[in-house]
């Protein structure tokens, strides 16, 4: 097979046609600083793939792979065990290759597959109803904010200081497009009140993350409380989803919208994405929910069936008035997150989230043995934060530079935050050993020497 | 009392100060099957032309406008029983909401039915 088609004659002729003499006519609109002139240096015109392999394998020896080290970094993307039946069964072909095969007629597998994905994400949230999943748990964030101001006919959302910064970020990107105002409370490792002083008349949302970006497990239903007086929605942000084996879930607790991220269960760390968001929410809400939604059915025979459903909210029928502009969702991720979560089980998952919190119970009890150092979330699930006597960036290198993974400093966050700039973020779940504590401990003890 | 057709096939009835709204039974036909109507909140301020209601049928979602300016007295919280009212009775029970006008004047750039259905008829 010949991967390069086109004889020159065929480009000469192709130019002639849209009046251009050569290639590089056709990039005469980027600016001249902005172009490359002549190879990247140092870059080979030609390697052969040996040679490729070979150097790309040095290239990648140099990285400290989560995997291979004591790995204690969570604070938003956690390394859990994924089942290899899990990446066996997704690679089958009718899963894998397959791109929005949502017709009813030929694609009943993955139309059931997406039923029980949204199924699973209702119950694990406690709401009525989740849709098929979205791109990763800052756009849903994003998402459920919009939604709210559809239905409240508000504009001004008040973010909780727990939420994830990246996530906060997010929303401040799209609030400068779409009119509203986000109002955020001081991020901080002990909770207070600010936020719901915050909540007014005025508000269409109060967006609280649970457990919080520092690691906080506290009860939410004061937020709902109080959004509800003010006619306001509660927004949870799950991003740890496991905890929710072990902890109350939001929606039991008066929250309206529950959305988060999946990658914790079935979808692993890839260097950060692909991710997939959930999105759940109470049932009377249903038709302000962006995103993909799966029903159940009958077919003309009365046998049991999916479909697409209420797909009239959505942006290939309702143009520039769809809910959302999300008319896809993240399939694949959501198939592993459905299939690790169908083997995991009420039970497992349960059991799960057990060894998660004794580890983390662990790892806290390690660290805080240290002179200097204490522990500034009194409750947690898998994931808490500690005061170093020292800055956490500087610790968190140099325990890298010794082979621990040591945590997220606050820092890294938060970097105009010089009051939280002790503040160390540290995650532990099933993956962690005793050895690996012990290592963890051990590396911050010889940096507060 | 009398009755006025838009371009957008909304009727609306006009008794004195107020008025009720609705879509026409030609509307209705090309909808299709009504399975969900969301009609506005009492005392919203509409202007002219602007969004007031949304139909949704089996084949599609469209906007219904306010034919006139006003401010909604009340939505018919008796479509959210039953949309298909709409289909059944689109220029009866199925109305979509009440108004109060502010601008009676508006009305002159209004159908009546004679107009409407020489309208229709040449679609």
């Amino acid at each position: 097979m010949r991967y390069l088609p086109l004889s020159p004659a065929d480009r000469q002729q192709m130019l002639a046609t849209v009046g251009a003499t050569s290639v590089d006519d056709l990039f005469v609109d980027v600016p001249a600083e902005a172009r490359l002139e002549g190879p990247i240096d140092g870059l080979p015109h030609h390697a052969s793939e040996l040679a490729v392999e070979r150097h790309m394998k040095a290239l990648a020896a140099r990285n400290t792979v989560a995997g291979d080290v004591p790995f204690f970094l969570g604070a938003g993307a956690y390394r859990h065990h994924v089942p290899a039946s899990v990446d066996h069964l997704i690679q089958r072909g009718e899963f894998l290759t397959a791109y929005t095969p949502y017709q009813p007629e030929i694609a009943q597998g993955t139309l059931q597959m997406l039923f029980e994905f949204q199924t699973q994400v209702a119950r694990l949230f406690g709401c009525d109803i989740a849709n098929a999943s979205m791109y990763d748990g800052s756009t849903a964030c994003w998402e459920a904010v919009g939604m709210a101001r559809r239905i409240t006919r508000r504009t001004k959302a008040v973010i909780d200081g727990g939420l994830h910064p990246h996530y906060r970020s997010v929303a401040r990107t799209m609030a400068k497009f779409t009119g509203d105002t986000l109002v955020e409370a001081t991020p901080s490792p002990e909770r207070g009140e600010e936020t719901l002083g915050l909540i007014d008349g005025e508000t269409s949302c109060v967006v609280v993350q649970y457990p919080d970006v520092f690691g906080n497990v506290f009860d939410l239903r004061p937020y709902a409380e109080a959004a509800h007086a003010a006619g306001a929605l509660l927004i949870a942000v799950v991003t740890e989803p496991v905890a929710l084996g072990m902890i109350e879930s939001p929606g039991s607790m008066g929250a309206d919208i529950v959305v988060g991220e999946g990658q914790s269960i079935g979808v692993g760390l890839q260097f950060g994405g692909p991710y997939v968001g959930l999105f759940a929410a109470k049932e009377k809400y249903v038709r302000q929910m962006p995103g993909r939604l799966c029903g159940e059915t009958v077919d003309a025979d009365g046998r049991r069936g999916f479909v697409l459903t209420l797909s009239t909210r959505e942006q290939h029928i309702r143009r520039e008035k769809a809910t959302s502009n999300i008319c896809t969702n993240s399939g694949l991720c959501a198939l592993a997150f459905s299939i690790h979560m169908t083997l995991l089980g009420d039970k497992g998952l349960t059991q799960l989230a057990a060894i998660n919190h004794a580890r983390a119970c662990a790892a806290a009890d390690a660290l805080t043995a240290i002179p200097g150092v204490t522990l500034k979330t009194p409750q947690f699930f898998n994931e808490f934060t500690v005061e170093l006597p020292v800055p956490a960036r500087a610790a968190v290198r140099a325990m890298a530079d010794k082979g621990v993974l040591g945590g997220v400093s606050i820092a890294r966050l938060l970097p105009d935050r010089d009051d939280l700039e002790c503040g160390l973020i540290v995650a532990a779940t099933e993956t962690v050993t005793e050895e690996d504590i012990a290592a963890l401990a051990a590396a911050l003890k010889e940096q507060l020497a | 009392m009398p009755r006025y057709f838009t371009q957008d096939h909304e009727w609306i009835d006009v008794d004195g100060d107020s008025a009720t709204v609705g879509i026409t039974d030609y509307a209705q036909g090309q909808l299709g099957d009504v399975v969900f109507v969301e009609v506005p909140d009492a005392g919203r301020v509409v202007a002219k032309g602007d969004d007031a209601a949304v139909v949704e049928s089996v084949k599609a979602a469209s906007d219904v406008y306010a034919p006139v300016s006003g401010t909604v007295i009340e939505g018919n919280s008796g479509l959210d029983a039953d949309p298909s009212l709409v289909n059944s009775a689109p220029e009866g029970d199925g109305w979509f909401f009440r108004m109060a006008l502010s601008d009676p004047s508006e009305l002159e750039g209004l159908m009546d039915a004679a107009a409407y259905q020489t309208y229709v008829d040449s679609l």
